[in-house]
């Protein structure tokens, strides 16, 4: 399998998550400062978690000083999906990713940067993957400082408006991929007629968040699995052995 | 001295730690290349699943008001489908929701004129 190691590339692909994150952590910065945190606090959480869902949901706890049980059964449930992410990044690690190096790009495995990883053909290397990382590591922690501390000299519209930019860029690797292959866009149909359901019908309400996406994603990406599988590597490498 | 909210720091600790252990033990713990044909089956359509289904129908909610939010998700389907870069699919998107707010800003102040 061919690696993409290239630190250039990385910065280049990250350089529009770093802008989403800006935008997202500002967001968040003045969300923390109103429930009555320090801009200091909100940098902290900022910079040692990056992970949107998890830190809207602790601030309230940790504002309100809620128990330490229940910010840390929060963070597990919003956050579960990582799990399942990981697993699959550890499929598209190439060879220059050693041991050491997971402990560090696990911590920035977010939902932009998986899906980013994901979206390329070849492996990732790792200079590929560190400039992946490194700017929408600073704009998630720049954001929410610049957020926190000066929230109110960007009009409501604006900051609306910028809420969109991290949907629009998983829109953004979704839909080509449906577009070139009818599986793929037959598990995002299905993915999201399930979510439908969740959101919109009372009693599954009931669930939080977190653990619906990872019902809906285990259960889709399991369905097509078996009716949809890839094509088996042993068969077609004794195939390739055949016509040699 | 900066003031912290009590425990801030035992706070942090515990949120970080859950957030990252949930990422890291999965990617240390599985090194090998998984052969098995359902399981790598499976983990080629987890992108696609997780994300269509934190998007929708999330996206609809993302702005605060549903038609601005509408305008920004057709404007994103539309662009992607056209293979634009996820710089210029965010932008875009982000444009049409504020311009869309605008409008119904101007909407609401005529309307309070009139």
């Amino acid at each position: 399998m061919r690696e993409n190691n290239n630190l250039k590339m990385g910065i280049r692909d990250g350089l529009p998550i770093c802008f989403g994150y800006f935008a997202v952590s500002f967001a968040f910065g003045i969300f923390a400062v109103s429930s009555g945190l320090s801009i200091l606090e909100a940098v902290f959480i900022s910079a040692f978690n990056l992970t949107s869902a998890g830190q809207l949901a602790a601030v309230p706890i940790i504002a309100g000083g809620g128990s330490f049980i229940e910010l840390a059964l929060t963070q597990l449930v919003i956050n579960a999906r990582y799990a399942l992410m990981s697993v699959s990044l550890s499929q598209r690690l190439g060879s220059t990713v050693k041991m050491r190096h997971r402990f560090l790009i696990a911590f920035a495995n977010t939902d932009e940067i998986f899906a980013v990883s994901s979206s390329k053909e070849a492996h990732v290397g790792l200079k590929y993957m560190l400039g992946l990382i490194v700017t929408p590591f600073l704009g998630w922690t720049l954001g929410t400082l610049v957020g926190a501390a000066a929230g109110n000299i960007l009009p409501d519209m604006v900051v609306v408006a910028l809420q969109i930019a991290i949907y629009a860029m998983l829109i953004a690797v979704v839909v080509p991929a449906a577009k070139d292959n009818g599986k793929v866009a037959i598990a995002a149909l299905l993915a999201i007629a399930l979510s439908c359901v969740f959101y919109f019908v009372p009693i599954f309400k009931l669930i939080p968040s977190g653990f619906s996406i990872i019902i809906i994603a285990v259960g889709v990406s399991a369905l097509m699995a078996i009716f949809a599988p890839l094509p088996d590597e042993k068969a077609e490498n004794e195939e390739v052995k055949k016509n040699a | 001295m900066p003031e912290f909210v009590p425990h801030f720091f035992l706070y942090l600790l515990i949120m970080a730690a859950a957030t990252y252990l949930v990422r890291m033990v999965p990617l240390v713990l599985v090194k090998k290349k998984i052969t098995n044909r359902f399981v790598r089956s499976f983990l080629y359509y987890v992108p696609y699943t997780v994300l269509s289904a934190m998007t929708f129908p999330a996206i609809i909610f993302s702005t605060g008001n549903m038609w601005s939010a509408v305008a920004g998700a057709a404007v994103a389907l539309v662009l992607a489908y056209f293979g634009r870069s996820l710089l210029v699919v965010a932008a875009s998107s982000a444009a049409v929701v504020f311009l869309t707010e605008l409008i119904f800003w101007f909407v609401s102040l005529g309307a309070a004129c009139a």
